[in-house]
Order: C-alpha cells, then structure tokens, then sequence
C-alpha cells in the first residue's frame, strides 16, 4: 500500500521537521465550564512560547491536553509531530507541573533516578544525567536529602532538574518560578535560555509577565479559555502608544474623549493605546479643551503588562 | 526494567522508607511470641484435675488456632485496605501522579505496578507469618493444621480481595472515603456470612441467601471460611455439618466453582479498575 507508506513517511517528517506544538480548535469542557474555547496555535521548535493569562484562565488546562492528562472534548493537536497524549511524544517531552510534588520519602537523587528510568535514560548516561540535572537546578548539594526537608523552593528546583531529564525536545513550565526567590528566577531564565540555545522549545505557563517578556519570543494571551492575542513579543507590543499626565479632568469630560480613544487610567497618568504619533497633538489639544492641564507628554511603546491588562480586561 | 516494575519496586520501597515493614514485622513478631507462650500451657492443662487426653489438646489447640488465624485474617484485611487506599488516590491528589504519567508510561502499566508491589509483600507477609505460626503451634502442641497450603491460600486470597477492591475505589475515591468503604464492606460480609451460617442453622432461605449474596459480593467471608476449613480439626467439620452456625468452623471447603468465582472477581475488578484509571483525568 503506497498510500500507507507515504502517510508513515509523513508523519516521520512531521515528527522531526513540524512545529513543538500544533493545536487546531482545542476546547475542553468540565460540564458547564468552558475551560479551554477553541485554542488554535503552533509553536516552532526550538521557540520559547509565554502562555499568559490571568487565574483560571484555561492554561493549565492546556497543558494537561498536551501530555495526555486531561482529554479534549473537541478539537486536535500534536506534539513533536505526534498525537497529544502518545507515549512517543512523552519520551520527548519535560515537564515541570504547576502543582510540583515528589515523593516525600525519596531522596533527591532518587527521584531523578526514577524519572531517568521512565524516561528511558540509557543505564551508562544516568549517572551524568542526574548530576547535570541537579547542578544545573542549583541542587548539587542536596541530591542526598530526602525531598520532604525541601522548602517549596528548592522543591521547584527539583521540579525543574525532573523536567530537564531525558533530553527533551520540548519543556513545558507551568508557572516555573511561582515559589522561588529572585535569586532562583534569575536561575530558571538562564535554564530557558540555556535550553533555546539547544535548540529545545519551552512552552512556558505564567502570569508572571516581568519573566516572560524577558526570555519569550512569542507570546499567546489567554482569558477565558480563549486565546485573544498571539504574535511575536516585539509585534504584540508594537503598537505605539502615549502616556499624558494630566489634572482637572471631570467625568463628563472624560467620557466624550473615550468615544474617540481607549483610556487606560492610572492616576493622574492617562494611556492611550494604538495612536499615531500625527495624532498626538489632536488628543493634547482635546484635552486642554476639556478642561486638563497638561504635565507631561510621553511617546512610547507598551509594556507587556499593559498589553496584557488591555486584553484581558476588554470586555 | 518495564514501567510495571519499576512502579512495583517504587511501590515496594516507600513500604519500607515509610517503616511500614519493619512495624508490621516487630507487631507480628510481639505477636507470635505472646501467642506460642498461651499454646506452650495447652497440653499441661487440666479438666478435673486431670491432664487432656491428646484428642483434647488437638481441639483446643485447633479452636486456639482459629482464633488468632482470625485475628490474623482481620489484621491482614484492614492492613489491605489501608495500603491500598491511599495507593492510587495520594498521589493524585497530591499531584505526584502527574508527573509520573507525563513519562512514556501507560496508566494500566502505573496501576498494575502499584497492585503488584502491593500484592506480593503481602502474599510473602502471608505465606512467611502463616507459615512461622503453624510450626510454632505444631511445636508446643503437636497440632498443625490439615491443608496449610490451603489455609495460607485463602488467607492470603481473602487480603487480595480487600486490596484490588480497595484499589478500584481508589481510582475515583479520596483515600480516606475508599478506605471506610472497604472496611465497611469488610464488616458487612463478614455479618453477611455469620446471618448466612444462622439460616442455614434454621432452614430460612432468606437469611441464607443472604450469607450467599455476600459470599459473591465480596467474598472476603468465603475466603475466610475457606480458611478456616483448612485450618480447623477434622471433627469441627464433621460437628458443622450438624447445625453449627459459627464463623470458627466450616462444614465443607470452597468448591472449585466458587474459587472459579473468586478468580473471576478478582480478575474483573482489577479490569474496572484499569479502566477507571484509563479514563479519569488527572
């Protein structure tokens, strides 16, 4: 059967050429909750991917459908070519979940050694590969205490040095350094980075926005189980925006000039998203006009902060 | 090593870590030397200040016997129920089984694993205990048991079918919800078995069928009684085939049909089981 063998012949491509992660209309349903809307992304191979989005937003919902812990109720998606959930993309894949827990009674080595085993870590590279895995997670010292004398933090290390075993092709971090000190995300960056460099993709879950524009490429937003932006970092905070510190605005006059621009208020600072530099002189003078006096007029492009509220907070 | 055995000996090894082992061990132990002291006194005894004749000490060496065998067989119940509990439902809930399941490992293979290095430290616990406290009593008494072998099946069995069902609930039941129920189920064949044995002693269909009903539902109580076949003097069965309604004597062993039963009940909880887990999200 040619047809079979051309199928085999492009899935074995798919597996070492296409994208980390390829999801097509992705929705999980927990009964009356939509947990997961219809998510439709890829993430190239070798990309460090932020997932962002605020508390229960569906994100780690997504990344159980990506290992096979939780089923879609519609939709599809591979990962490194492979159907979500396979065994064969598991053997590829580390994984550093949100709710990081060890067993207690083991010692640190220990657990390494048991996820070498699962993973398949040939018999002769296991040694290596723990010490790499604990040195790398900053635990190099710890590898014979019992994981339950760790601290939450040092925990998350652990996590981390368990998600970095087996020579992933893929990592996926949900909320990575949601218990460590600065001094450990400091860390965890220079491990992502680390990885990019290896050409290993990072699918990193997070609100911690400081982190994920810092080592991200791109970038997808995610509220209410919908991705409502995703893009490159740089071409998600392109649009230029305006920051005016301004006083002596009343109500009124401030809801006549949101009918023509989208205020972010904060104080006494006003942003205005998405204008154009020839419009700028327009919206001071509308201002002046309503009544406000003038303090400071600043140009600028968004912080990934800002982005994400303006999303987020859309109604 | 498969992920079966690997799972087998994790599961293995945080028995002994937590000292599990070495609690059930010394407890046995404390145990047996309490119970081989009370059996040395069996044959100096006295009835009208004369010694018992052999027969005599055979009886009451047989009825001790069943007595702490019984002991045994509720220890060994609940210790099942209790490991098992928590077996599959701990790490779920703590979020352990998540990063186990991320590793190319199938759930049946994870569930397989954690029966198994359940099931065979209690079978060697079984075997090993049974064993050391038949010889003890054969020794200070000169009693020992006609089907040891049988007896120590049955024992052994009657935890295996405690465990896998406690296992099953596991898969879909907090621990500590899994945990009363198979005890409660415990207790209640066990009741079950006793009203079954009192019907039968007054002819009542009703009450007899129930002792049936709970001998298939979850045949801790036949297995139990099984044992207690094995274990007891040839004359208790022949005095039970006469009206005797007691937990401590069996008139008849276990037919090859209702061990067929048992193999079967065993053989498709463990599948329910499986297939629970296979379709639970974690």
């Amino acid at each position: 059967m040619p047809g079979a063998g051309l199928k085999v012949a492009e899935k074995a491509v798919a597996g070492v050429a296409g994208p980390a992660i390829q999801l097509v209309d992705l929705t999980k349903r927990y009964r009356a909750n939509l947990a997961v809307a219809g998510v439709t992304m890829s993430v190239p191979r070798g990309e460090v991917f932020g997932f962002l989005g605020p508390n229960g937003a569906g994100k780690t919902t997504v990344v159980k459908l990506l290992l096979g812990l939780a089923r879609p109720s519609l939709g599809q998606g591979a990962v490194l070519g492979e159907p979500l959930g396979s065994r064969e993309a598991r053997r590829r894949i580390g994984y550093l979940p949100e709710l990081f827990r060890y067993q207690g009674w083991l010692e640190a080595r220990e657990v390494l050694a048991l996820h070498c085993e699962l993973a398949g870590v040939p018999l002769r590279l296991r040694p290596g590969a723990i010490e790499t895995a604990l040195e790398t997670a900053g635990l190099a010292d710890r590898g014979r205490d019992r994981v339950e004398t760790f601290s939450k933090g040092m925990q998350q290390r652990l996590g981390l040095a368990v998600a970095l075993l087996g020579d992933p092709q893929l990592v996926l971090l949900d909320e990575p350094t949601s218990a460590l000190d600065p001094v450990g995300r400091h860390d965890v960056r220079d491990i992502i980075r680390g990885l990019k460099q290896r050409g290993v993709a990072v699918f990193l879950n997070s609100h911690l926005l400081s982190e994920v524009e810092q080592v991200c490429d791109r970038v997808a937003v995610v509220d209410h189980g919908r991705v409502v932006a995703q893009g490159p970092l740089a071409e998600l905070l392109a649009a230029p925006q305006v920051r005016i510190r301004c006083t002596g605005l009343g109500g009124e006059s401030m809801a006549g000039l949101r009918r023509r621009w989208a205020f972010h208020q904060d104080g006494d600072w006003l942003s205005v998203a998405g204008i154009a530099a020839a419009e700028v002189p327009d919206l001071v003078a509308a201002l002046v006009s309503a009544g406000a006096r003038i303090h400071a007029v600043e140009p600028g492009q968004q912080t990934l902060e800002e982005r994400f509220l303006q999303l987020v907070e859309q109604p | 090593m498969t992920p079966t055995l690997i799972i087998m000996r994790l599961t293995f090894r945080e028995l002994v870590r937590r000292r599990l082992v070495l609690a059930l061990l010394a407890l046995t132990a404390l145990v047996m030397a309490l119970t081989v002291w009370g059996f040395s006194r069996v044959p100096g005894l006295r009835i009208g200040g004369l010694p018992l004749t052999p027969g005599e000490v055979q009886a009451a060496s047989g009825q001790l016997l069943l007595l702490v065998m019984f002991m045994f067989s509720f220890v060994l119940a609940l210790t099942c129920a209790f490991l098992a509990a928590p077996a599959m439902a701990g790490d779920l809930e703590s979020g352990i089984d998540q990063a186990l399941l991320a590793r190319p490992i199938r759930r049946e293979e994870l569930l397989l694993g954690r029966w198994l290095g359940l099931a065979l430290p209690i079978l060697v616990y079984t075997v090993s205990s049974s064993s050391i406290e038949f010889l003890l009593v054969d020794w200070t008494t000169g009693y020992l048991p006609g089907q040891v072998v049988g007896a120590e099946a049955a024992l052994f069995c009657e935890g295996l079918v405690l465990l896998t069902f406690t296992l099953a609930l596991s898969t879909r039941m907090s621990a500590i919800t899994a945990g009363v129920i198979a005890v409660i189920a415990f207790g209640s064949m066990w009741l079950g078995g006793v009203a079954g044995a009192f019907g039968a002693v007054f002819h009542n269909a009703a009450i007899t069928d129930v002792g049936v009903a709970t001998h298939l539902l979850v045949p801790t109580d036949g297995l139990w009684r099984a044992a207690v076949f094995a274990i007891e003097p040839s004359s208790f069965a022949i005095a039970a085939r006469g009206a005797l309604g007691s937990t401590f004597a069996a008139a008849s062993g276990p037919t090859v049909a209702y061990l067929a039963w048992v193999g079967g009940w065993l053989l498709a909880v463990l599948l329910l089981s499986l297939y629970s887990f296979r379709h639970r999200e974690v």
